[in-house]
């Protein structure tokens, strides 16, 4: 990837930390740690690697993404903000009786939201199905779904990962984000996930691994993921819960709370040094 | 009447989905490895390509049905009664629901008349669980006309559809040649002054049969055949309520949360009558054929002429 490209997501990604920050603040709830750690997923997924158009969200041959992992919507709205789907304003209030933006993916209500979700392990299933959609009708359009490490200890999941491999679904694309932690504890503790990629490709999916914050390597990911023929393909990424902002990094605690207005203007004021590091290079 | 043919709505229902097929290009069919029992193999059979067998994982199934209607399809997923709206409920009030997807959940083996597979596989609360759900459709129809009417209806609705069809043979009483289906609303089988019979899928039958006795004995039953239980035709019950004063539910069902309560409900705010419930009364079933339960638990048309003369006292 070109230094400029790379410097222009890493920008989108900072922006996108940002409106998580705004969102959960203005909120008073909601899930910063989850969703600081998928921000440069949907900075690539948006502007690199998704075909999508932000004028005309129900457009049958948009690429789909589906939010697994629905209570990390507050960084798919600032994506979504960003690209134009609806005005940044909105994410001011998030859960705000009345307000557009719900506290999980709302598809019936938010232009570009593809599939409604929160409950846990759903979502990966209505890939599957938009995926095998895509096949009968002999379209080109891929599906993207992100799931949480804590997310596949469902057993839908499972379900779901069979399904994906006996029908062969090769346009679907599902990214685990591996932050380590749940809102008990770390998932090695509370009901241990691992190994993810071995369980995958068990399930008969094509596995890679990946760096979640690595620019370089989820470019490097999603183009193998488009020539695999015949299996579903899983990233398997590590990443950093909390991601971006110093005290949330690695931080269980701040995987369901929101920052309070002093937090706030700390974390806003990292995002903006970091954002104006980069403008500067 | 013993002349009538007998066919089970699930048989209806299969062939249904079969020679609607061809009409209804955009129609996919989901089965949790009952393709056999749901008869949804009669549609596997003549359009394979439109057929995906999801394996014993109904949540799932539930949650690829509402990803193939988020892109566009018109969608049956079907498995028991238990498994599809017991199972699988969370999923189905969340990944078809509240988004109000475009699926049609094709529930076979309702209620006791599964027969030998006993309680596990006997779900009389799917009633309750589905209408629970805002913006899901209930429909339960009361036999092979009424059933294959019904699918067709639930495919030319745009959105969320429960149906449920039974395992055993049911006599055909309508005509098809002059049957219509209207989603919501409740067919008059019968006029009568003295009370009213409110039933819902195999009770139907059975009803009519018990208004046929009771006019022997000089009481005049109206029957009410309510094959949408979700909306629930509430004009035609208060007019019931009103002029005949009793009613008289018969489903077979939870008596909690099924259609005596729905007409419970509705009289209550609108028409105060009394109303007897007769119904699955709060109990597990049990294994044993089909006939002999449901004359163990009271739903035959002997014991609705019993239950109609106790309520009119």
């Amino acid at each position: 990837m070109d230094a400029s490209t790379k410097l222009e997501l890493q920008k989108t990604a900072c922006r996108i930390r940002m409106g998580v920050i705004e969102g959960t603040f203005h909120a008073k709830s909601g899930h910063p740690g989850g969703s600081l750690s998928i921000a440069d997923d949907l900075a690539y997924l948006y502007w690199k690697e998704m075909r999508v158009d932000p004028a005309n969200p129900a457009w049958p041959d948009r690429d789909r993404f589906v939010l697994s992992k629905g209570h990390c919507v507050p960084a798919l709205y600032a994506a979504l903000a960003l690209k134009g789907y609806f005005p940044w304003d909105e994410i001011k209030s998030l859960r705000h009786t009345g307000a557009l933006l719900q506290g999980h993916p709302d598809m019936k209500h938010i232009p570009g939201i593809d599939m409604s979700t929160g409950s846990l392990g759903q979502g990966i299933s209505a890939a599957c199905g938009m995926a095998l959609a895509g096949k009968l009708d002999q379209k080109d359009y891929r599906v993207y779904s992100i799931l949480g490490d804590g997310e596949i200890e469902e057993g839908q999941v499972w379900e779901a990962a069979m399904f994906a491999a006996h029908y062969k679904l090769d346009n679907l694309c599902v990214i685990v984000d591996n932050n380590g932690l749940q809102i008990d504890g770390p998932v090695a503790d509370v009901m241990s996930p691992y190994p993810i990629g071995d369980k995958f490709a068990a399930f008969g999916w094509h596995v890679i691994t990946v760096d979640g914050h690595d620019f370089d390597q989820l470019e490097a990911a999603f183009h193998e993921a488009k020539t695999i023929q015949g299996k579903p393909v899983v990233l398997v990424q590590k990443s950093v819960k909390g991601k971006g902002v110093s005290f949330m990094e690695n931080q269980v605690s701040w995987h369901g709370s929101a920052p309070n207005a002093e937090q706030y203007e700390i974390a806003m004021a990292e995002l903006k040094a970091a954002l104006a590091q980069l403008d500067a290079q | 009447m013993s002349e009538l043919k007998k066919i089970a709505t699930r048989e209806s229902y299969g062939n249904a989905l079969a020679e609607l097929a061809p009409k209804y290009p955009d129609l996919v069919v989901l089965d949790a490895d009952l393709a056999a029992a749901t008869k949804t193999g009669i549609f596997k059979k003549s359009c394979p390509e439109r057929f995906f067998d999801c394996g014993i994982a109904e949540a799932n199934m539930m949650g690829v049905a509402a990803g193939l209607a988020a892109a566009g399809k018109t969608v049956f997923a079907s498995s028991f009664a238990m498994f599809a709206a017991g199972r699988a409920f969370e999923v189905v009030r969340n990944s078809i629901g509240y988004p109000h997807l475009n699926v049609k959940i094709g529930a076979t083996h309702a209620g006791i008349s599964v027969g030998e597979d006993g309680a596990t596989h006997q779900c009389c609360e799917d009633f309750a669980l589905m209408q629970a759900i805002p913006g899901m459709v209930v429909i339960s129809p009361a036999d092979d006309v009424e059933a294959r009417a019904a699918v067709e209806a639930a495919i030319n609705y745009k959105g969320p559809v429960y149906l449920r069809f039974g395992r055993l043979a049911v006599p055909v009483f309508n005509d098809p040649k002059t049957y219509h289906f209207e989603m919501g609303k409740g067919v008059t089988l019968r006029n009568g002054s003295d009370l009213t019979i409110i039933a819902t899928g195999l009770m139907v039958w059975e009803a009519v049969l018990a208004a046929e006795e009771l006019a022997k004995e000089g009481i005049s039953a109206r029957v009410i055949n309510i094959h949408t239980i979700k909306p629930l035709d509430r004009e035609l019950v208060v007019k019931a309520a009103k002029e005949t004063g009793k009613i008289l539910t018969v489903e077979e069902h939870n008596v909690i949360g099924g259609l005596g309560s729905a007409v419970c409900s509705v009289v209550a705010e609108e028409a105060p009558c009394k109303v007897r419930k007769l119904g699955i009364q709060d109990v597990f079933g049990m294994s044993g054929p089909a006939a002999e339960l449901l004359d163990k638990f009271g739903l035959t048309a002997k014991n609705i002429v019993v239950q109609a003369k106790e309520l009119l006292g």
